[in-house]
């Protein structure tokens, strides 16, 4: 009798936050279809389509997959589109103006991104600052030295790997969604190489979240900090490694972005770490910690991009429809999220 | 040594001690290249107006220390920041310019309705954002940050609907009175002024300032003591919406169009920091205005400082990230326990040295 009911308590938890996972699920999945009825005649049925959506928000995810790490132990990081900037411009300016191959510049992305996140981790971690402001000085660092590097619009058009790379396309096994064009010819729906990169990040982080020890500690970290230091894990190191994880992600997730632009202009990836928070929060991850799911934060993510999506295929709503859109579903999920939480209370 | 830590241990001191650095360095600037050595100081009237890098800095530091009025009030009673202080802005510019230019038209020598109703409008529209995170924070209790992102990527959004994406011009000379010139005064420093007048009269004459603090140390405990928290909360934010409405109108009225893309754009990065700057902590509680303000000023004084020296615009937030991480690794309490211990140890080596002496 007295196992029963914590055991009834732990299923009831889970299900608040279950039912607004199977919400976000669920609006993608309405907003689709809606999407399919109304844009047929456009092509928005076609596989096709929904692959794009991918392939433009390959970065996004990447940096969502860090962002919901972060925002598990209850930090915040809104440097990652500076720093996404940044290192798409040192790329795009490390091949077109020093001569410096892409083979050695890529990995030099990833020692930034470790970097960036030691630095940006022991302020958080060690010193105790608030995420909030380290990260805001890393943003206008990041943005700044993309100026200092360059401050202008640099295209990669001389190295062969970078092309390769980015125009390599994967046809879909079995030609699923295959169709004939007006020409008769077969059209298979592909993907590129970063989109598949994406995925891996995605499938990964889902693994390291759920299945190590350093997965686990960040949502001990996040639920209470003072019980997760009781329980003899370091609170101060899980931080610390929190924000390398997610610098380390946002620079893969640069490499996505790099490859799917193939460029570097001081205001790439302006306003990222609003769409990846918001993807985030709506994917049912909260901001207070303890609590998020990397898939979640993926129908987040596809939830933006099928409101882009929509918007540019209808071709006559202006660009901010998608903001307005993104803000007010934000908006939902948050007061349904402060609704449960305040139902959760009572019944406490 | 008891004066030098008086001083030192003074909250303003950091503000006070960043800006008279930020005019060293802009006189020592002036010396190496031939200047006179107070050419910084120097103020004078021409034209009818007045002239001078000082003036300069207090023109256009002036939304920044508006906002940083309201900001403080946010910071202390909800210990959260309110980041759509910016979109909320450009929105206010947006709904004052498309009112007073008639729906649909995007340049007008006359108004279509009266200038006060259009300026009210805006300054009113920002008082309902305000009143919406409010309600968020202290209605839903939703962490501020969250609260004010709804806004932050709605507000300049619904601006540009509204402007239909184009910039509004305003073309009458009485719109750009709250950006230009009141006899030898630029308007944004007096609009300023009596901001800051008002708030600091309201936090003396009333209980507000206390009641502020009370709530933001310990929101239950005030609570419980029958102060109404939520609703401290909640004015909280309608005054910060208030002032990003003031500020919103001014920065229109300085180019008296609606360039809804650009105005406003990471202020609320500059407000925040000059709530930090000024020695306010941002877990909430007890605050000091006058830093604020001296904060606020101080990030104009560092970049108008930078323009000087041909950093240009875009790289400027290099050196501003760098100073950011300078001040709060300062007041980090990391780095406070390593010198309260390092003090101590030194008490405790003296007194054991008179015990020996004696």
């Amino acid at each position: 009798m007295i196992h029963a009911k914590p055991a009834v308590k732990e299923k009831k938890r889970m299900n608040s936050n279950t039912i607004l996972l199977l919400l976000t699920i669920g609006l993608f999945v309405v907003m689709y279809a809606a999407g399919c009825i109304a844009y047929a005649d456009k092509g928005f049925t076609k596989l096709q389509t929904f692959l794009d959506i991918l392939k433009n928000n390959a970065g996004l995810i990447c940096v969502t997959c860090g962002m919901t790490a972060v925002m598990i132990t209850g930090g915040i990081d809104i440097s990652v589109g500076a720093l996404i900037a940044m290192e798409c411009m040192f790329l795009a300016v490390g091949v077109e103006s020093w001569g410096l191959p892409a083979q050695l510049l890529i990995p030099l992305m990833l020692v930034i991104g470790v970097v960036f996140g030691i630095i940006q981790g022991y302020c958080v971690g060690y010193l105790g600052i608030q995420p909030f402001i380290v990260t805001m000085a890393g943003m206008f660092f990041a943005r700044g030295m993309t100026a200092v590097i360059s401050t202008q619009q640099v295209s990669i058009t001389s190295s062969s790997l970078m092309t390769q790379l980015s125009t390599m396309k994967f046809n879909m096994p079995f030609e699923i969604g295959a169709y004939l064009n007006k020409k008769g010819k077969l059209m298979v729906p592909n993907v590129s190489i970063y989109v598949i990169i994406a995925i891996l990040v995605l499938i990964a982080t889902f693994l390291i979240l759920r299945y190590t020890r350093f997965g686990r500690s960040l949502y001990a970290v996040g639920g209470n900090q003072q019980s997760a230091a009781l329980m003899g894990l370091d609170v101060r190191r899980t931080r610390f490694s929190a924000h390398i994880f997610c610098s380390v992600l946002t620079s893969i997730g640069a490499i996505c972005y790099v490859l799917n632009t193939m460029c570097g202009t001081t205001r790439q990836a302006l306003g990222l770490e609003m769409d990846a928070i918001s993807s985030a929060v709506i994917g049912g991850t909260l901001l207070t910690g303890g609590v998020g799911n990397v898939f979640g934060s993926f129908f987040g993510v596809l939830i933006n991009g099928t409101i882009s999506s929509l918007v540019k295929t209808n071709g006559k709503l202006s660009s901010s429809w998608p903001n307005v859109v993104t803000a007010l579903l934000l908006c939902f999920f948050i007061v349904l999220q402060a609704i449960f939480a305040k139902v959760k209370a009572r019944r406490s | 040594m008891t004066f030098v830590k008086k001083v030192t241990k003074n909250q303003l001191f950091l503000p006070l001690f960043s800006m008279v650095l930020v005019m060293l360095v802009n006189i020592i600037y002036d010396v190496a290249n031939g200047n006179a050595i107070f050419n910084f100081f120097t103020i004078s009237i021409n034209n009818g107006i007045l002239y001078g890098r000082l003036i300069d800095i207090l023109n256009r530091g002036s939304e920044a220390a508006i906002l940083a009025l309201g900001m403080t009030l946010v910071v202390s009673a909800s210990a959260g920041t309110d980041i759509s202080v910016g979109s909320v802005m450009s929105l206010a510019g947006g709904v004052c310019c498309v009112l007073l230019a008639g729906f649909g038209n995007v340049n007008v020598n006359e108004y279509a309705i009266p200038l006060w109703l259009g300026v009210l409008a805006g300054i009113l529209v920002a008082c309902l954002c305000g009143a919406f995170n409010g309600f968020l924070v202290a209605g839903l209790k939703i962490q501020p940050m969250v609260a004010t992102l709804i806004l932050f990527s709605a507000g300049r959004a619904i601006g540009l609907l509204l402007c239909n994406s184009n910039i509004v011009y305003i073309n009458v000379e009485s719109f750009k009175f709250f950006g230009g010139y009141c006899w030898i005064f630029p308007t944004p420093i007096l609009i300023t002024v009596l901001c800051i007048a008002v708030t600091a009269l309201v936090l003396k004459f009333t209980a507000l300032g206390t009641y502020v603090q009370a709530v933001g140390i310990n929101k239950e405990a005030a609570r419980i003591s029958g102060y109404k928290s939520a609703a401290i909360i909640f004015i909280c934010y309608v005054v910060c919406g208030l002032f990003a409405g003031i500020a919103g109108i001014t920065a229109t009225s300085r180019i008296y169009s609606a360039d809804t893309n650009n105005i406003g754009l990471n202020l609320e990065m500059d407000a925040i920091l000059a709530v930090a700057l000024g020695g306010n902590s941002l877990g909430g509680g007890k605050f000091r205005l006058s830093g604020s303000i001296i904060g606020a000023y101080t990030i104009q004084a560092i970049t108008t400082t930078l323009y000087a020296l041909g950093v240009s615009s875009a790289q400027a937030p290099v050196f501003k990230a760098v100073i950011v991480i300078l001040i709060v690794t300062i007041q980090s309490p990391a780095v406070k326990a390593y010198f309260a211990k390092r003090a101590a140890v030194k008490n405790a080596m003296m007194t054991a040295g008179r015990e020996a002496q004696a």
